[in-house]
């Protein structure tokens, strides 16, 4: 044995120890997104490279970095099959593992809990988490008849449903408790259009103002699904989002700007509705933050800024009882006074959410992630909130079918 | 050879059925004979609606069907103004979630109900409802 190769063995001894003694914490060190646009004028494997690049340069990182990929989307808007084959090849990520993972909207922070797991275990040193969807891939037909198969194809959509009127079914039983209004969801809308204005990579950037949503010649209040209007409900998109997760060894050698995961919650509910409790919350939601709340050691008070799954208005007033910013029927008191925009208590979806994004459903809860990894080193430019240390991301699939709740923290 | 009878009596529910195969087939000959039913475990007495053919606590797949009991009460609904692709012909209508006591049932509200006479508490039954083109369903009723 060489001089050099036996230093090399002790030094790997060494790392070894100390990885499993102190260096087991899991960080994000590259985030990327696509802009979210209502029809991606290429393929899929293009949208996702999007995100893709970007996130490797964030990390600055070359593809024999990456040991293992994640493909994250909802498989009823793809005509690839099994697309984490196509986007392994063209991201250059043969012969590393890859594999598809779905949770309806919820997808890519699903893969994010794969991905720390799959890191944590010791199993990998760097995963990425590529989430994806197309949503003009399939004709707006087929997209319209796919909205009728959202839920229990066996006993719900027989009678005709969508998703807005699952959500709406939740606006009602919070009306019904708390005496909500079309107007308090409205200045949810209001809010998300302000930050929607600032976020280069949204899709829809047209600020509003408290008069459009009073003039009934504006499609934006044509009803829905009641009580929800068209202002209350986000858009289908095009879009791509890149997580890139890693072991506190490999973050710490990349430098500081590695943003770690403090806390995460998953869980989940009957998706037949006659499987709720009740129509005024989100109970997934409650039990994903509880554990991720746990997990991190903190409480809602410790939170300096969060994106929360706001596909209906209705859903951004539910996350913050459920997340316990608000008591329970208390959120209307927080938008109200304007506390959730950016110089409020809790700054929530500075960054325009779902409702001004659009929504790509396999790409959503990266973008989440992105948003709230770059608040938290300080990059996020006109959004950003002051000095915020800890973000929360909460991402739904279905009307509360799926809960992820993800804490992450700086130093 | 002889053609296997293909037992698909569940493309008969509601508007648009999106399942034709299902061990809960007898579902659909009890809607024709005007009973909504569900089904309870032998073995340990858990009652399900939607009816199932497996009991996930016993563990057992050893059911009997049951009558709903005749009135609940509403516990939250929405009325749709657009619809997916099959039911444009059926706007407006309401989609409601019904406490029974022991079970809960998703379906629809009897559309000649006026907007505002509908309220989340309000007494409701259920009826069984033959559609045109041979489908069965059921609806919710006020309760009289």
């Amino acid at each position: 044995m060489t001089p050099a190769s036996s230093t090399a063995t002790e030094s790997s001894g060494f790392q070894q120890t100390i990885r499993n003694v102190k260096m087991d914490k899991v960080g994000i060190i590259g985030v990327g997104q696509s802009k979210f646009v209502r029809a991606f004028n290429g393929s899929i494997r293009e949208l996702a490279f999007e995100a893709f690049q970007e996130a490797m340069r964030d990390a600055n990182m070359t593809i024999g970095d990456i040991d293992a990929t994640i493909v994250c989307s909802a498989p009823e808007y793809d005509k690839q099959r099994s697309p984490s084959g196509v986007l392994a090849e063209y991201f250059g990520l043969n012969p590393q593992p890859t594999f598809y993972v779905e949770s309806l909207c919820s997808s890519s922070t699903t893969g994010l809990r794969l991905a720390y797991s799959l890191v944590k275990s010791g199993l990998h040193d760097v995963v990425l988490v590529a989430g994806f969807q197309k949503m003009s891939e399939i004709t707006s037909a087929e997209s319209q008849e796919r909205m009728g198969r959202g839920a229990d194809i066996q006993w719900e959509a027989p009678f005709g449903t969508m998703m807005p009127a699952y959500y709406a079914m939740f606006a009602q039983g919070h009306t019904a408790r708390y005496g909500t209004t079309s107007e308090d969801l409205a200045l949810i809308r209001l809010k998300s259009s302000f930050y929607g204005a600032l976020n280069e990579k949204a899709m829809i950037r047209k600020p509003l103002s408290p008069q459009d949503f009073k003039d009934p010649s504006n499609q934006l209040n044509n009803p829905i699904s009641s009580p929800l209007r068209m202002r209350d409900c986000c858009a289908n998109a095009d879009g791509a989002s890149c997580i890139i997760v890693a072991n506190e060894e490999r973050a710490r050698a990349l430098g500081g700007k590695t943003v770690w995961i403090m806390g995460l919650g998953s869980a989940t509910a009957a998706v037949n509705l006659v499987g709720r409790d009740h129509f005024h919350g989100l109970a997934a939601a409650e039990e994903a933050a509880r554990q991720a709340y746990k997990m991190a050691g903190i409480g809602p008070s410790d939170v300096d800024v969060a994106e929360v799954h706001d596909c209906f208005t209705i859903a951004e007033l539910m996350a913050y009882e459920n997340l316990g910013f608000a008591k329970p029927g208390e959120g209307v008191e927080l938008i109200r006074a304007k506390e959730t925009y950016k110089e409020g208590r809790i700054p929530v979806n500075v960054d325009g959410g779902l409702l001004s994004k659009g929504h790509p459903i396999g790409a959503t809860g990266g973008s989440q992630v992105r948003t709230i990894v770059l608040q938290l080193r300080g990059e996020a430019g006109p959004m950003q909130v002051k000095d915020a240390s800890i973000g929360l991301v909460h991402n739904i699939g279905g009307v509360g079918i799926y809960a992820n709740v993800t804490i992450l923290g700086r130093e | 050879m002889a053609a296997k009878e293909i037992d698909n009596r569940f493309s008969k529910f509601g508007t648009v059925s999106f399942t034709a195969f299902t061990r809960v087939n007898d579902f659909i000959d009890h809607l024709q004979r005007g009973r909504v039913m569900g089904t309870r475990c032998r073995t340990c007495g858990a009652r399900y609606f939607p009816p199932r053919a497996d009991c996930c606590r016993s563990l057992d797949s050893d059911m009997e069907w049951v009558d709903l009991p005749g009135m609940g009460t509403l516990l939250t609904y929405s009325t749709l103004s657009y619809a997916p692709t099959g039911f444009g012909e059926d706007l407006p209508y309401t989609i409601a979630v019904v406490d029974f006591g022991s079970v809960r049932v998703f379906g629809r509200l009897d559309r000649t109900l006026p907007a505002e006479s509908i309220s989340i508490g309000m007494r409701l039954k259920l009826e069984v409802l033959k559609l045109p083109g041979g489908n069965v369903s059921y609806e919710f009723r006020v309760a009289s």
